[in-house]
């Protein structure tokens, strides 16, 4: 085993260093509080939601009057009992209705929400609703929607570089095909949940499961007819969130709130995880059709492909989900011409939404497609053909969206992990297993990974934090990031840590909340500590400011000689520690708070032309995936994987390591055993972990070495130089999806390219031998 | 329906509806939250407790089932002050990422030790006969039941090995 172990650090402070979790002890005791844990006043209510049982009609007639008077019920609301508007949609188009009115749009949506007493009271009193629809056509997928007319959800975009038409045509040989991506239920082990307490006039608190409490903020506002002044919205921890808690809470938020405020209780909703599954979003499936020119060493010339995504029957996020696709439809590789474009279509199913990678992993997934068929025509090694087409230093550098590739490392990171995994060597072992075996067969595959930090939404990308030192010398941080698992608030911690000097056991963490820092951005895109890092940042250099001025006035020095030492300062010459300099300053009324900004430079991005710089820079990573399949059965195992991963200059390798783990292994759950499925009425069939199979401690590979690029710096400024580390992890598992097309194709002796759509579920491998047994 | 129910060593009587779940007695009758709910359905394993030192999900049990029997949860494992050493050891190798399925992982991994002790063999046990040996591919099968959606199970499968005293 060649797996990275990092000692961690129960103390300390320092950035880069791999301390532990801020909530580790309090997670292994159960002592850390989710949403579900906060003591309930007395007279809490509970809410729950009716659904619809139709993926698309007319409503014809509600009749809730056995629902009002089943036992325990306090209240029923509908749409009609919103005093605001009656729309959660993120981006504003009306679309998104807290509670469905007139026709229903998919099955599982919310038609009513019932408040009990009790949770159990409000359940059972839920399904007595008698509710007539009058039915209409539901266009369940990609293929229905375009044949319904192609209704979209929001703007589609369209990114062109060159002449693809003529580069398709000069092109000595094309490559034409379909990639069917699936989707992804988030299965966040704490579902979504919101507690709202009322008080007076018009205020209320909401706490909530959600990764964007500004939004929620908004939302609540928006639904109850309120200022937003009047909201306050905390969270002090998810039981993880990616993506799914990006706009999903802001329903659930709403209608607790909603019932507060009407009935004048607390009011927690939390819905079972069937109910979860079935009315809240997920990634997006994908349809990619492309057709893809190639000269004769592989080299890719001209790339024209539509991506096609199922968005559900709102836009929700949609629209930058379809796009970030479009910016990741390159993966590492340079496009000569290239023109790619979005059809984010209108589906009777649940609105999908965030799930980390955005759209990213469809992107490039389709791209490994590709490179995967052109080598295969060829008769080559894909990693050739990766190696042949990956961007340039210098020249062969510009996106389809007309960003320069500045930061380009994937040549000497792949170089670095195909050695390091003895890839050549093992790649040829298997070739002659597969030679003589006559049931088990083997792949290795070797993919890259360049993601694009930043949000596309160029305002998103801004951050707060507000830092107050107390006159005993404790610290308080808040800032508008949220923590999911990913260790947001450790990090951000450290940042303040290290410019202080002083051990993280000084700062007090604070859940975050609208109240102190405002206007935040969504915790996504990867972007927590790069955004909230450098406002903490900021916060504390504005302190400091104050305190050598103040240090420099004190002990009569020059302000260029007072130096910040671990725990204290030194005043031309003299130590001064941390606690006596904040209580001098005190006495001295010097302003001990401050609250810190930042917004990303560099970025900018014109969607409408479809050209600018919407990534500050890119991340990095490659992996190596090696599998045995049955090929009389489809099953299979993957037996090893290499990963060398680019986080800059790590602020924290403990977590790091964690997220490229984690993220690995989700996107191979992903790309191998979650298989969402609708029958054909519309209804969600996975909605539990019984039917829906997420990665479990058994699939974890048995020789898993995992490595951070420890060379890699951020060459922009970004907090300590590290760089984003949430999202792009998840695509080094695209390397597996590549390994079983190996072996898939090797019984067809390396002639056609399977063409394996995701999942790649035992039955899709089983298939795919099936077609190569038949002649592709 | 009255029902005494012995949590982590305290005796606490309880009038509840026969249908509560063992899971809703702990958290919404005695506010013991640690155990977490996830699925509700015995699918996820974020409810594991001990009942008699034996590892259970506590949603697909009925609290008064369990009148006279010793429940263990998560915070009857340790002292704010003093983790338990396998709690020491999911801080020391970051077993956990949000958290939410960590209290299950702790107790489940406490049962599990006990079982592979008392020798008991999994699915992945070569001899059934033998002692089993205590090796990852043991650990993370027999730990199989506890989802982990972050999937910090490399580091939750170290945290348990380096407690069994685990041959790496």
């Amino acid at each position: 085993m060649n797996r990275q172990q990092t000692d961690i650090a129960l103390a300390g402070g320092r950035m880069h260093q791999s301390l532990a979790h801020d909530s580790g002890r309090k997670h292994v005791s159960g002592r850390a509080e989710y949403i579900d844990d906060i003591a309930e006043p007395a007279g809490t209510l509970h809410a729950y939601l009716g659904l619809s049982a139709i993926a698309h009609g007319e409503i014809v007639s509600v009749d809730l009057d056995a629902v009002r008077a089943a036992p325990g019920v306090v209240g029923v609301l509908t749409a009609a009992d919103i005093p605001g508007e009656n729309d959660v949609s993120p981006p504003h188009k009306h679309d998104d209705p807290v509670f469905a009115e007139g026709r229903v749009e998919f099955l599982g949506q919310p038609v009513f929400a019932v408040i009990g007493e009790t949770r159990d009271a409000a359940r059972r009193a839920s399904r007595l609703a008698k509710i007539t629809y009058a039915p209409l056509a539901a266009a369940l997928d990609v293929d229905a929607a375009r044949r319904a007319g192609g209704t979209l959800v929001t703007e589609p975009l369209t990114l062109v570089r060159g002449d693809v038409d003529a580069g398709l045509s000069r092109a000595k040989n094309r490559v034409s095909g379909r990639m069917t991506i699936g989707g992804q239920d988030h299965f966040y082990l704490e579902g979504q949940i919101a507690f709202a307490l009322p008080g007076e006039d018009e205020d209320v608190i909401v706490h909530s499961s959600t990764q964007h409490p500004s939004e929620v903020q908004l939302m609540v506002a928006h639904v109850l007819g309120i200022s937003q002044h009047a909201v306050t919205v905390n969270v002090r921890r998810m039981g993880g969130g990616f993506g799914g808690k990006e706009t999903q809470g802001n329903l659930f938020a709403a209608v607790a709130a909603l019932a507060a405020k009407r009935f004048n209780r607390p009011v927690k909703i939390r819905p079972d995880r069937d109910d979860d599954m079935i009315a809240t979003g997920k990634r997006h499936d994908f349809v990619v059709d492309y057709d893809v020119g190639y000269d004769d060493d592989g080299r890719i010339e001209a790339v024209d492909a539509v991506y096609a995504a199922r968005c559900g029957f709102s836009a929700d996020l949609s629209g930058p989900v379809t796009d970030r696709a479009l910016f990741h439809a390159d993966n590492a590789y340079f496009y000569p011409d290239v023109r790619v474009r979005s059809e984010p279509l209108k589906t009777n199913t649940v609105s999908n939404t965030a799930f980390r990678g955005f759209g990213g992993p469809q992107g490039m997934l389709a791209a490994e497609r590709w490179i995967e068929d052109i080598a295969y025509a060829l008769g080559r090694d894909p990693l050739e053909i990766r190696k042949a087409n990956f961007y340039g230093q210098g020249d062969r550098n510009i996106t389809p969206y007309h960003q320069t590739v500045e930061d380009n490392i994937i040549d000497r990171l792949v170089g670095e992990l195909e050695a390091s995994a003895d890839y050549r060597a093992r790649r040829e072992a298997i070739l002659a297993f597969n030679r003589t075996s006559p049931v088990l067969r083997k792949g290795i595959a070797l993919t890259p990974v360049k993601f694009g930090i930043s949000f596309t939404a160029t305002w998103y990308n801004q951050a707060g934090a507000l830092v107050h030192i107390y006159r005993d010398g404790s610290i308080h941080l808040s800032h508008g990031g949220t923590e999911m698992g990913q260790g947001l608030y450790t990090k951000v911690a450290q940042v303040l840590a290290d410019a202080f000097g002083v051990g993280i056991d000084r700062i007090k963490i604070m859940g975050t909340t609208t109240g102190k820092v405002p206007n935040t951005s969504a915790t996504a895109a990867s972007s927590g500590s790069d955004l909230n890092g450098m406002a903490a940042a900021d916060a504390a250099r504005q302190i400091k400011a104050r305190l050598e001025a103040h240090a420099a006035r004190l002990y009569e020095v020059p302000a260029d000689e007072i130096l910040w030492v671990p725990n204290g300062i030194e005043a031309g010459g003299r130590f001064v520690p941390f606690t006596e300099l904040v209580a001098s300053a005190y006495l001295n009324r010097v302003q001990l708070s401050a609250a810190g900004f930042y917004k990303t430079p560099k970025i900018h991005w014109d969607r409408g032309s479809g050209r600018g710089r919407p990534f500050l820079y890119y991340a990095y990573g490659a992996s190596v995936s090696e599998v045995t399949i049955d090929t009389l059965t489809g099953e299979y195992q993957v037996d090893r994987v290499d990963i060398l991963h680019d986080v800059g200059r790590s602020l924290n390798p403990a977590i790091d390591l964690g997220q490229i783990e984690g993220g690995f292994i989700q996107g191979m759950g992903w790309l191998t055993t979650e298989e969402l499925w609708w029958d054909e009425k519309g209804e969600l069939r996975t909605h539990a972990p019984s039917t829906y199979k997420i990665p479990l401690a058994s699939d974890v590979p048995p020789i898993f070495n995992v490595n951070l690029c420890d060379w890699s710096a951020n060459r922009e400024e970004t907090i300590g130089r590290s760089k984003a580390v949430g999202e792009p992890p998840l695509m080094l598992a695209m390397s597996v999806v590549e390994a079983l097309s190996m072996a898939v194709a090797s019984v067809a002796d390396y002639k056609v390219a399977p063409r394996l759509d995701t999942p790649v579920t035992p039955e899709r491998v089983l298939m795919g031998v099936e077609r190569m047994r038949a002649g592709g | 329906m009255h029902v005494t129910l012995s949590v982590n060593g305290t005796e606490h009587a309880l009038d509840i509806d026969p249908r509560t779940t063992l899971l809703d007695a702990l958290r919404d009758h005695l506010d013991l939250t640690g155990t977490k709910k996830g699925c509700d359905h015995g699918q996820c394993g974020a409810c594991t407790i001990l009942l008699d030192g034996k590892r259970i999900n506590s949603c697909l049990t009925l609290a008064v089932m369990h009148e006279g029997d010793a429940i263990t949860t998560v915070e009857g494992l340790s002292t704010p002050d003093a983790l338990s050493p396998l709690q020491a050891a999911f801080v020391a190798h970051d077993g956990y990422q949000c958290g939410y399925c960590t209290p299950g992982q702790i107790c489940s991994a406490t049962g599990m030790l006990e079982e592979i002790a008392a020798g008991w063999p999994s699915h992945v046990t070569d001899d059934l006969e033998a002692d089993p040996a205590l090796t990852r591919e043991e650990i993370s099968e027999r730990m199989s039941g506890n989802l982990c959606r972050c999937s910090a199970y490399p580091n939750i499968v170290d945290a348990i090995a380096e407690v069994g005293g685990a041959a790496k």
